[in-house]
């Protein structure tokens, strides 16, 4: 199974295999949906060209989900199986989902001035996703709180399986309340409330940023992984 | 038992019960959670003219009318069953329009809504202007659902 890939020799290996790929299709993926996006879509029929906003809005919003659930079952996998490459995988996506977070708060701001008349409320789906980023800052800084990095791992961990709490919860914040924020578009029961023209351009974004998601952690898992063999290497060569 | 299993048993009961927790709590405050209160609510609860308190609902159809005073607007929010006027002096944001969902924040005195803050609910649904044509020409318009229930 995992097992398998859980050993940092065999990742290396397969990182620096996928890593080329991976770059250029994030490339192509988010040249060609930003080009959708900015350009090659029509104005919506309320929104109008404001609607242009979404494209970055909501596949920053689905990361941001997307990446606390993965980070979430690696924490559970490096707290009961004591996977080594799970707790580097969980902590180097956390950033990353923090500044998808960030993005989808900050673009959802934008967007909400000219259309609702405010950048912020506080209702149930705003509120929850700016818990979300709070999670992910709590993460970054417990990791990096104790002097014994395997404790601080461990603590993170435990805040990042907690934390799982609240991923149903902006989720279906829009419909267990009302909610200023919009129901879901794209995932709902009846299909996508989303016209095909518009569907195209946020599918793109959403599969570019998940790409550039993998290139990036990929990067830092490597460069966490060689940080910590220099270490040893130090060690040894102090001992000899 | 293994060390491992062990540590399984325990994460899933912990989270299992803090889930339980959170439902709880979310369920106790669903009063406070909800960000505003339909016509028909409101007409239930008949809230004192102090407190202040959000409405929610689609503007009706031709009823945005001038009151006369300055820039002041008056309108009715209906949520299908029951409706309440509503009065509101201010910028009115871009996408407000007959139809369309808004959530309005003030006070109720004497059986009028008078508003210090109107937003506009956006709906789920997205399409170019021309597609809306084709809908409206068709007879297929379902537009205007923008708020629930």
């Amino acid at each position: 199974m995992f097992h398998r890939f859980a050993n940092p020799a065999r990742f290396m290996a397969v990182a620096a295999m996928i890593l080329p790929w991976m770059t250029a299709l994030a490339a192509g993926l988010l040249l060609v949906g930003l080009y959708f996006a900015l350009l090659a879509s029509p104005a919506d029929y309320q929104q109008g060209e404001t609607v242009r906003i979404m494209y970055v809005h909501v596949p920053a919003a689905w990361m941001a989900l997307f990446v606390y659930v993965a980070m979430a079952a690696a924490s559970a996998s490096f707290l009961i199986w004591r996977h080594p490459l799970a707790d580097i995988f969980a902590q180097a996506a956390a950033p990353l989902g923090a500044a998808f977070t960030a993005a989808a708060l900050i673009t959802g701001s934008l967007w909400g001035k000219p259309m609702w008349g405010t950048w912020w409320v506080w209702d149930a789906r705003l509120t929850s996703m700016l818990i979300l980023l709070f999670l992910y800052l709590g993460y970054i800084a417990l990791s990096q709180a104790f002097d014994n990095r395997e404790r601080g791992a461990r603590a993170a961990a435990v805040l990042a399986l907690v934390g799982m709490i609240n991923v149903p919860i902006i989720k279906f914040s829009v419909d267990w309340w009302n909610t200023l924020h919009q129901p879901a578009s794209v995932i709902k029961m009846s299909g996508p409330a989303i016209d095909p023209s518009m569907l195209l351009p946020l599918l793109l974004m959403a599969a570019g940023m998940k790409a550039y998601f993998l290139v990036v952690v990929i990067l830092r898992m490597r460069a966490r992984l060689l940080s910590r063999r220099v270490q040893v290497l130090k060690l040894l060569a102090a001992e000899t | 038992m293994k060390a491992k299993r062990k540590r399984l048993l325990f994460a899933l009961g912990g989270i299992g019960l803090l889930s339980l927790a959170v439902a709880l709590v979310l369920s106790a405050f669903e009063e406070n959670l909800v960000f505003f209160f339909s016509p028909s609510e409101i007409a239930a609860k008949a809230p004192p003219a102090s407190q202040r308190i959000r409405l929610g609902g689609l503007v009706e159809e031709g009823s945005v009318q001038p009151t006369g005073e300055g820039l002041s607007v008056q309108f009715r929010v209906t949520d299908g069953a029951s409706s309440l006027a509503v009065r509101f002096a201010g910028a009115l944001p871009d996408l407000f329009r007959e139809g369309q969902g808004v959530v309005a924040e003030g006070r109720v005195e004497n059986g009028v809504f008078i508003a210090s803050e109107v937003l506009a609910k956006h709906d789920e649904n997205y399409m170019p202007a021309e597609v809306a044509e084709a809908l409206k020409r068709s007879g297929n318009w379902q537009g205007g659902q923008g708020a629930e229930k």
